[in-house]
């Protein structure tokens, strides 16, 4: 007699194993190397695929669901952002320009990882990676997507917002970004995990979503909070994927240490540029400050990161060749970068401004051995020239870092007072860099970075130096969305309606 | 190796001299003046004289500063590819040999209004 059985629920481990692992079927049409092409030329080893462990175990429906339940959550918030006036409730317009390196920097590149990582889950051959690859690659566009739309609802009152795009690809200070994406994507799947999974989502990231969303936080800005928090469940994913990665490559085989650890040194330093910029937003940029870059660094870079490398050194890895340098740079960066983005603010599509009284005193509490030194000398001349209403414009424009792409505005790790001038010959080329750290990845390969689109070089190789033909190219309109706060039409707009909004008058 | 690729790889300069309309590039910097923020970029005919690239786009340039208008240009102390060199200021950039994104540094011993307080 036959017996009706209840058909057994299938259970988390054999849901995800037949899910996934069932996907890796043997090609027998092709060859594996022929279905798999970019798998071997990096020179990594790998012996058996299965060994890639993904502790989420998290299968596409499941993923689905969870994902649906945060975007109603974050647009319902979004909404409610919009309908209420959210962006008078910021603590002051100068926030604003926080917003703007984000949304013409960093979203794009949450863009590009979504493009990497649908990349590598293809040319991956291990279907537990594969699977994970293709989890962050929709994570990655969802980021990009959310991002955009919570500040969407800024761009609808103020300006600098409207051409993220055009920014991305053509201003001076977003090729950086766009630059150390593009240097990831044409490398190859284990370099891009490196770079990408492990360097800069899990080395990195603290340093730089800690403190934006904390900043937001901190100033009022409800929008940027929401997406943080949307995105930070699908972080902790990344950055396991990032730890699985670079420690499957060094149990597979002990030659891909040394291969490793290059990656490692070039994508700490390439990320630690890429993330100067947060310096200045939290140094100067945040009316209401969360606490300053040297602080920030203290507990993620140092504190955090030491702890990281103190982990893998069972496997013989170091910390990266630049970290000293970084060290050394921390208490100077965040200045010498307003001080160029001030005086370049002619050309830069969010405001800028010279620090008050107060924020000068802050600035030196925070780094006593460094401010009063050599940069409020600076901002003191500055301010003066300003006053005689001679605003300081640097047209003079800067040397660019061929790669980091960004103006040398550094100087020599041991001293001050000096800019780092570093330069090398390529096949009769002569290359400029920023530092140690960017001439030695430069020389590991050569060929990829001389052909570097560097913004500055190509406003007169392709404008002939015509600074007006170039801001209509790169979408920037001059006397609105450039130049000091002091004066802009955003600084107007916001005192204006804020003052209707908590006045009556 | 110069660049990990799967087949023969051969990057072409994107800033080569010759895309750049009969003209090249020029980086100078003041050293020990940090009021700007890196060193300038100038885009100048290898047919101009130095004296005419320092008296003209160089002089106008560093005015900002307060030892901007204190320069005495015959006393500069120059390095070009951070080597000491002299250049001649009636000649050419040519025939200075200030190459394509050539590197010029000055000196200003003395000037020290902005310096490390």
């Amino acid at each position: 007699m036959d017996m009706k059985v209840a058909k057994k629920k299938l259970g988390l481990k054999e849901k995800y194993r037949l899910m996934t692992r069932d996907l890796g079927w043997e090609p027998s049409y092709r060859t594996k190397d022929e279905v798999f092409p970019y798998v071997k030329y990096e020179g990594i080893k790998v012996h058996d695929w299965d060994k890639w462990e993904d502790p989420f175990r998290l299968t596409m429906d499941a993923y689905w669901k969870y994902q649906a339940e945060k975007e109603r959550k974050f647009y319902a918030i979004i909404d409610a952002h919009a309908q209420n006036n959210g962006h008078l409730n910021i603590t002051d317009g100068r926030y604003l320009s926080a917003l703007k390196v984000f949304l013409q920097a960093i979203s794009p590149g949450e863009y590009a990882a979504h493009k990497g990582f649908s990349r590598v889950g293809r040319e991956f051959p291990g279907v537990g990676t594969q699977v994970a690859c293709q989890m962050q690659a929709i994570d990655e566009i969802r980021h990009a997507q959310t991002q955009i739309h919570a500040l969407s609802n800024y761009n609808k009152y103020y300006n600098g917002f409207h051409a993220f795009a055009d920014a991305r690809d053509r201003m001076w200070y977003n090729t950086v970004a766009r630059s150390f994406f593009d240097d990831a994507m044409s490398a190859g799947p284990f370099e891009f995990m490196i770079a990408i999974g492990f360097s800069f989502e899990y080395v990195l990231t603290n340093l730089l979503f800690v403190p934006f969303m904390s900043g937001a936080a901190y100033n009022g800005d409800m929008a940027t909070v929401t997406f943080g928090f949307s995105a930070q469940s699908d972080e902790a994913r990344h950055m396991t994927l990032g730890l699985e990665c670079i420690k499957f490559m060094l149990e597979q085989d002990p030659d891909n240490l040394p291969i490793v650890q290059g990656w490692l040194d070039k994508w700490f330093w390439r990320g630690f540029r890429v993330l100067g910029l947060v310096s200045t937003m939290m140094d100067y940029m945040l009316p209401k400050r969360v606490m300053s870059w040297r602080e920030a660094w203290e507990i993620y870079g140092v504190e955090n990161g030491g702890a990281l490398f103190k982990d893998l050194a069972r496997y013989g890895i170091r910390p990266p060749k630049g970290w000293d340098d970084a060290e050394k740079s921390i208490d100077h960066m965040s200045h010498q970068f307003m001080l160029g983005l001030y005086q370049w603010s002619f050309g830069t599509s969010l405001h800028s401004w010279i620090p008050s009284d107060e924020d000068m005193d802050w600035l030196s509490a925070k780094y006593p051995t460094t401010f009063d030194k050599y940069y409020r000398p600076r901002w003191d001349h500055i301010r003066k020239l300003a006053a005689e209403g001679k605003q300081f414009k640097n047209f003079g424009l800067a040397k660019l870092c061929q790669t980091c792409q960004l103006p040398v505005v550094f100087t020599e790790p041991d001293d001050p007072t000096m800019s780092c001038h570093r330069e090398t010959s390529y096949k009769g080329e002569k290359y400029h860099f920023c530092s140690d750290g960017c001439q030695h990845v430069f020389e590991n390969e050569p060929e990829k970075y001389v052909q570097a689109w560097l913004p500055m070089p190509a406003l007169f190789r392709e404008f002939e130096g015509d600074v007006g033909a170039w801001m209509d190219w790169v979408s920037l309109r001059d006397g609105q969305d450039n130049g000091d706060y002091v004066g802009s039409i955003d600084q107007r707009n916001f005192e204006q309606w804020r003052g209707l909004a908590t006045s009556n008058t | 190796m110069t660049v990990a690729a799967i087949k023969e790889y051969v990057g072409v300069a994107r800033d080569r001299v010759e895309t750049f309309n009969g003209k090249q590039l020029v980086y100078a910097s003041w050293d020990h003046h940090l009021l700007f923020a890196a060193p300038f970029l100038l885009y100048a005919a290898p047919q101009m004289s130095f004296r005419e690239l320092v008296g003209g786009p160089l002089a106008a340039l560093v005015q900002p500063d307060p030892d901007g208008a204190a320069i005495d240009w015959t006393q500069v102390e120059w390095l070009k590819s951070n080597q000491p060199w002299t250049p001649d200021f009636d000649r050419s950039l040519a025939d200075n040999g200030i190459g394509h994104k050539d590197q010029i540094r000055f000196r200003t011993p003395g000037l020290t209004s902005l310096a490390a307080a």
